[in-house]
């Protein structure tokens, strides 16, 4: 049983259709590449994974089960994390601090609450030990690498125990380097079992990480297949339209 | 990179001392320590324990709201209403009193109305989305013009039955003759520094003065949180209001004026980074008391009072820049 399944999903602004008729499956520790130009329903997909959105026509399911969501704290809630492509990380905070965000550790008595440093910076350095990141859980994110910032707000997601992690094109602003560094991040997630869904224009992470490419042009899904099958020149061929669908 | 690592290396050996170099509230600290040790050998009056007594109960008013403005600024936000907010909260209270009733009611009356303009400034900001900046300044006015109304724009100075606990209240010491308010202000500065590190409310308002954008997709309540930031601030404005009517032991329209800016600049002296996402509670206080010591050493040394805003706006421009040089010499 698929983890997540997307049945004949659309989404319609007014007259313009942002989506056509989309499925989609997801698998649990899959990594799926999703690439598609500028204005080809990307953004518009994620939002309705991530519950922004209600689709037009068509269904989510969720392990089986209908899934209807009206806010993003629901999506949160079945299990489901996006990782922002800005990170939305503090830079006045620490690592710890910003993995726990709204879902600080407390201790204390009934509505006599204090806020447990000793419990946040000993789970939050368990999850870097566990993503192989030499984040420091103290240090502030103001001080950080542009890998190291990623490890946080992957790191995020593990709190939650999330399924199904969005990741909004993770690679684009960051050195060489350091990319290397986050698809390891993502290979630790996918280790897990944790089902990927990686947003990129970046050609070689997608064929570098990804089990399965997913093309969208103008809102409509215009292949889904496995990387194995398919090449980068395909896939550039079917972005700009060059080519029509895939074989 | 190599500065960087010189730098890491240091904060390694001295942790301690590392972590203070980097406080601006150390350094404005240090400022106070020197100015206090010069004025005692400069002058014969600056050390005696009623001209220190003096000088500790007037920064407190300032330090009081200080506290308050420094969690606002905290979040990215400004109030420039206290000063009127103060004025109001104190004229309540004198009416109130003067009608008879007695000290709890005058002071429940005055910290609601506190409490509830704050929440007006809050909604309006947090949830119309109207910048602080405006509808502060429309409050400033507002509350300024209530205040009036509520006297008649006459000066109150008899406080009905309690009279006498009022002023004991703001005028007193009970306590090893330390004055009230500095006893109020050290409560409320632990007060807020213990809600700002220890709290999740105090993990929030660093949050939303940090990234804002980054509090909302991470689910902090962010529209709670900042009507909440201006309530306190009024209240602070509303306590300072309350003792400061007891000291006084009157109240006119005026009081308050323009005492918006003097808090601002105890905050920035203080640390307090308008930009949102720092500041701290001791530094609320140690900005304020810079501003009394030189108010006071001025005096003490015969110079003109007509100096001490130069003296005040310079110390404000030299501690952002201080910061400033301090960032630049070591980027991080």
């Amino acid at each position: 049983m698929p983890l997540l399944e997307l049945k004949n999903v659309s989404k319609h602004f007014g007259a313009i259709h942002a989506l056509n008729e989309v499925s989609l499956s997801l698998e649990p520790g899959e990594v799926v590449g999703l690439m598609g130009d500028n204005g080809a329903g990307k953004s518009t997909l994620v939002k309705i994974i991530a519950g922004n959105f209600r689709p037009t026509h068509g269904a989510l399911q969720m392990e089986g089960r209908d899934l209807s969501m009206h806010r993003p704290v629901e999506a949160r809630q079945h299990g489901i994390e996006i990782v922002h492509q800005d990170l939305a990380l503090c830079d006045n905070l620490t690592a710890a601090a910003n993995v726990f965000l709204g879902r600080e550790i407390q201790k204390g008595i009934g509505p006599f609450r204090v806020l447990d440093y000793a419990a946040m910076y000993r789970h939050a350095g368990r999850i870097f030990a566990e993503l192989r990141s030499e984040t420091r859980p103290r240090d502030l994110v103001r001080q950080m690498s542009g890998g190291q910032r990623q490890a946080v707000a992957i790191a995020r997601t593990r709190i939650a125990d999330a399924k199904i992690v969005l990741m909004d094109e993770p690679t684009a602003a960051i050195s060489v380097r350091q990319v290397a560094q986050v698809l390891n991040l993502i290979r630790q997630l996918r280790d897990r079992g944790i089902a990927i869904v990686l947003i990129s224009h970046r050609m070689p992470d997608v064929f570098g990480i990804a089990d399965r490419v997913v093309v969208l042009r103008r809102g409509r899904k215009v292949a889904d297949k496995s990387i194995a099958a398919s090449s980068p020149e395909e896939v550039t061929g079917l972005i700009t339209g060059a080519i029509e669908y895939a074989s | 990179m190599e500065i960087q690592f010189d730098d890491e290396i240091k904060r390694a050996r001295f942790p301690i001392l590392s972590w203070l170099t980097s406080r601006q509230a150390f350094w404005v600290l240090l400022a106070v320590c020197f100015a206090c040790i010069f004025l005692s050998f400069a002058t014969n009056s600056f050390a005696t324990s009623n001209n220190i007594f003096n000088v500790a109960r007037n920064f407190t008013f300032v330090a009081v709201i200080a506290l308050g403005m420094t969690i606002v600024i905290i979040t990215g936000g400004i109030d420039l209403s206290v000063g009127s907010v103060l004025c109001l909260c104190s004229m309540i209270l004198a009416v109130v009193m003067h009608a008879g009733y007695s000290i709890e009611v005058g002071i429940a009356a005055s910290l609601g109305t506190a409490l509830l303009i704050g929440a007006i400034n809050g909604v309006l900001i947090a949830y119309l989305e109207i910048p602080p900046f405006v509808v502060t300044l429309g409050m400033l006015s507002i509350a300024r013009s209530l205040a009036m109304v509520a006297s008649n724009n006459t000066v109150v100075f008899q406080f009905g039955p309690d009279h006498d606990k009022l002023l004991f209240l703001g005028g007193g010491a009970w306590l090893f003759g330390i004055a009230n308010p500095v006893i109020y202000m050290l409560a409320l500065a632990l007060l807020t520094g213990f809600v700002l590190h220890f709290t999740r409310f105090g993990r929030y308002v660093f949050a939303i003065g940090g990234n804002e954008h980054a509090a909302i997709v991470t689910g902090v309540p962010v529209r709670r949180t900042k009507v909440a930031v201006y309530m306190i601030s009024a209240l602070s404005a509303g306590i300072a209001g309350v003792i400061e009517t007891g000291w006084l032991g009157a109240v006119t329209t005026n009081l308050g004026a323009g005492m918006e800016l003097q808090v601002i600049a105890a905050a920035v002296i203080g640390g307090a980074n308008l930009a949102g996402g720092i500041g701290t509670a001791f530094g609320a206080l140690i900005g304020s008391a810079l501003i009394e010591v030189i108010r006071n050493s001025l005096g003490l040394l015969g110079i003109s009072a007509f100096w001490q805003g130069t003296f005040v706006g310079t110390f404000i421009i030299v501690a952002v820049a201080f910061d400033r040089i301090r960032n630049f010499r070591f980027p991080t």
